[in-house]
């Protein structure tokens, strides 16, 4: 619930950026929520230099950091969810010959839209050098603070940087070994530029990772309708049909960005079990694995 | 006749009435408590403990220590016994076990069966099992069913001593304290990879671990501090174990098993001369049995494995009527069989009786704490399979343990834990289930079950991919 408020600020925020930056492309792949015409000064407007700390804030805060890290909290369903990204993203960029703890040392990730961290935490266990990017300061702060939390990780902790991805890729072009994407797509604005930026940011032969919705009848129905009118688990508003994004799209979009989509999944969550697989299924979730090419 | 089966099958009915152990409420009788404050003077942390170093505990340390994640695991192996120093002896021992391949394939791979080979194993080629009470019989034979042998027979001592023997050849993560005297355990009381489980020993040392495995046999400690329900029934029956050395020298591949109205009369293969007994009957006349002197118990055990029993009329006619069927459709009609060894002695002082009974663990988890081997289900050796599920176990849970890391997990997390619950249990409880039934179905004489039993055995025996689904059942 308060992921989604969050989000939703967030988003808000972010849109301010992204929209003001970048000329709309194809409609079919804008945003058709009423375009922001704010011109508040952009995400930089969130760094406070003065640093007073605001004793209700930091309580909120510490609630909703205990509620994102709380497995079994609201949050639940990203944290279930790691069960199968995390092996997703490690089998993308390692084949295992000889399995070991560490098997994503020496890889280089970025977790686009990184929130309170729960992928940039499960990827830095499995060795790899993880930085975390989000456009909400208050999530980048819950998930600065958290990394500090699992011993298994204090070797090795994600870097997290309050910034957006086309802002960041400016200078890192080239860099990373793998680029994640989870459950964010669907919130940003100006898709083609999101997917372009991370991209910039990705070596050749590297691989760029999406989990998102898909937008068809199903996703309508059980992503929008059911979960909140029905279930009211997400607050009226939170995601909007037209900003989701089909698995052909997604692979229009990467392969016109030099990308060849190796991959794509169907996501599905057991009702019963509350666990997380992936199927032949794409029509409410999917999953996009896709390679860099020179 | 009829009357004194029914009479046995009520008073069984009683005797072996079902009990389900809540295990608090025993505990306090019990010699191994449920710690409520364990002792500050702790020797050792460690991620995983296993208490138990039977076959079934041993081969779970030896799998850590080979597996390329597992081995970066600190793992504890407590056993109450001594360390015994293991020396070959040409007398076999009389405590044998049937491993199928399953078991000799993760053996393999863990570069124990070798060791095994070098020392001592009988293969099984041939089983035949047959009834007393009717001409029915069952074989299974590897050249038809399998491309490989049904089964191997191997000392308790020799497995357990490849098993140690390659666990100890290498440098490893796996520490073992004999001698270890657990006094009590307390577990975490919910899901949190924080809280550790105590291991109080009882000479005041206290070890703490993420990971409690209970390898403990079948009258678990672990599973008794987990407070889980616990099915179990005595049978009031024991096995009475014995070397065998046979009248004739012949290639003894064959494993047999007789069915008399006490229970089942296995003769597993040793070498050309010699083979193992698993007898099974009722606990006052194997108590006769141990007392007996060495010949007149050869002279019993001869007489139980050729002697006719009565039959019921009706159940002859059926079967001759079934037999002649089947003969001219063609199929095997169980005529063609083997003649069971004859015994001329047993190797002195090798009788020994074990009581049998069932054993099944509701939950094979709970926080932080996992069962494997008979500590979580425990069955009649009638097939052979009471280490093999065990072995399964373990195959298992390294598989699970060792993905669960590789994708990041903490060695508790839940996910890996339920499914390591689910599959064992949908493997064993099956097992269990139809070892039992048989147990049943074959300790009666009444006429209309040994109709329905030997009618099934004759066309069981008669179809290839019934017998061919039964064996593979068994070797997994
Ligand atoms: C007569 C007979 C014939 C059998 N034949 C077969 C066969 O042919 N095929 C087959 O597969 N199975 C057979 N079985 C079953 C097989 O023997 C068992 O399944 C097997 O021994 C179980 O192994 P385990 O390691 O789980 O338990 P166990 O062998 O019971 O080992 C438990 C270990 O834990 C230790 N321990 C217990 N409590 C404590 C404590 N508090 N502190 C420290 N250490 C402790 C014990 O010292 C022991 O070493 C037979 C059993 C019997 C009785
Ligand atoms: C549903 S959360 C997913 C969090 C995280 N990826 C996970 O799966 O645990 C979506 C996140 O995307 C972030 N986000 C939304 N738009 C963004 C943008 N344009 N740039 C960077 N992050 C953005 C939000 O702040 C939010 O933390």
């Amino acid at each position: 619930m308060s992921l989604w408020k969050l989000n939703k600020c967030i988003f808000d925020k972010s849109k301010t950026v992204v929209s003001s930056k970048v000329p709309q492309p194809g409609s079919k792949l804008s945003l058709r929520r009423n375009q922001t015409e704010v011109q508040n000064p952009p995400i930089g407007q969130s760094f406070n230099k003065d640093s007073t700390i605001d004793a209700a804030d930091v309580k909120f805060f510490s609630q909703r950091m205990k509620e994102w890290w709380n497995p079994n909290g609201e949050f639940r369903l990203l944290h279930s969810m790691n069960l199968i990204r995390v092996p997703f993203v490690r089998d993308g960029l390692v084949s295992a010959t000889k399995k070991d703890l560490h098997p994503l040392r020496d890889k280089k990730i970025l977790d686009v839209g990184c929130g309170g961290g729960i992928l940039s935490e499960g990827l830095a266990r499995l060795g790899a050098a993880v930085t975390g990017i989000d456009a909400s300061k208050e999530l980048i702060e819950i998930a600065e603070h958290h990394k500090h939390v699992d011993p298994k990780i204090a070797e090795n902790k994600p870097k997290y940087i309050h910034s957006t991805v086309e802002d960041h890729a400016k200078s890192t072009s080239n860099f990373y070994d793998g680029i994640v994407a989870s459950e964010v797509i669907e919130h940003v604005n100006n898709q083609e530029l999101f997917v372009k930026s991370c991209v910039h940011a990705l070596k050749p032969g590297g691989r760029i990772f999406f989990t998102t919705p898909n937008r068809t009848r199903w996703s309508q129905f059980f992503v929008i309708f059911f979960a909140e009118n029905v279930l009211k688990t997400i607050p009226q508003g939170a995601h909007q049909y037209e900003k989701f994004i089909t698995p052909n799209e997604l692979t229009f979009l990467l392969e016109r960005n030099n990308c060849h989509v190796e991959l794509t999944y169907g996501v599905t969550l057991n009702p019963v079990t509350g666990q997380w697989d992936f199927s032949q299924f794409q029509h409410l979730m999917y999953a996009i694995q896709a390679v860099k090419l020179s | 006749m009829l009357s004194n089966s029914v009479k046995r099958l009520f008073v069984r009915q009683i005797k072996s009435s079902i009990r389900t152990t809540s295990v608090r409420s025993l505990s306090a009788a019990d010699d191994v408590t449920i710690l409520t404050k364990p002792s500050e003077n702790i020797k050792g942390d460690y991620d995983v403990i296993i208490a138990g170093g039977g076959m079934v505990g041993c081969t779970l340390a030896c799998a850590m220590a080979k597996d390329s994640i597992l081995s970066n695991l600190k793992v504890l192996l407590l056993e109450g016994g001594p360390d015994k120093e293991y020396k070959w002896k040409p007398e076999y021992s009389n405590r044998v076990v049937a491993l199928n391949q399953n078991t000799k394939a993760l053996m393999t791979s863990l570069d124990v069966w070798k060791r095994v080979e070098k020392m001592r194993l009988q293969p099984v080629r041939y089983m035949q099992v047959w009834d007393a009470s009717s001409d029915a019989m069952i074989s299974f034979s590897s050249s038809e069913l399998l491309d490989d042998d049904v089964a191997y027979i191997v000392e308790n001592d020799i497995l357990l001593h490849a098993v140690n023997t390659e666990l100890t050849s290498t440098d490893n993560n796996v520490k073992i304290v004999y001698d270890a005297k657990i006094a009590g355990y307390q577990l975490p009381k919910q899901d949190n990879s924080t809280v550790k489980s105590y291991v109080q020993m009882s000479n005041g040392d206290t070890y703490t671990c993420q990971l409690l495995i209970g390898a403990d046999g079948a009258n678990s400690a672990v599973r008794r501090a987990m407070g889980v329900q616990y099915l179990s029934w005595n049978y009031d029956q024991m096995g009475v174990v014995a070397t065998l050395n046979l009248a004739e020298e012949y290639t003894n591949t064959t494993a047999w098993q007789r069915w008399i109205p006490t229970g089942p009369i296995a003769i597993l293969p040793l070498d050309s001369k010699r083979s193992s007994l698993v007898w099974s009957t009722w606990q006052d006349h194997a108590k006769q049995l141990l007392k007996l002197p060495e010949d007149q118990f050869v002279d019993a055990l001869n007489d139980a494995l050729w002697k006719q029993y009565p039959r019921s009329g009706s159940v002859e006619t059926v079967t001759s009527f079934v037999s002649s069927w089947l003969r001219r459709a063609g199929l095997p009609d169980g005529a063609a069989r083997q003649l069971p060894p004859s015994i001329r002695s047993i190797s002195p002082n090798s009788r020994a009786a074990f009581p049998l009974a069932f054993g099944h663990s509701t939950r094979y988890i709970a926080p932080g704490v996992v069962l494997i081997g008979d500590a979580a289900h425990r069955v009649h050796p009638l097939a052979g399979q009471g280490v093999n599920l065990g072995f399964g176990d373990v195959a298992d849970l390294t598989k699970f343990l060792s993905n669960a890391m590789y994708s990041g997990l903490d060695i508790t997390h839940t996910d890996w834990m339920s499914k390591y619950e689910s599959t064992r249990q949908r493997h064993n409880v099956p097992t269990q289930v139809m070892i039992e039934m048989l147990h049943r179905l074959y300790t009666v004489d009444l006429m209309p079950v040994v109709l329905a039993r030997s009618v099934g055995v004759q066309i069981t025996n008669a179809l290839q991919p019934l017998k061919k689904m039964i064996l593979s059942h068994a070797a997994t």
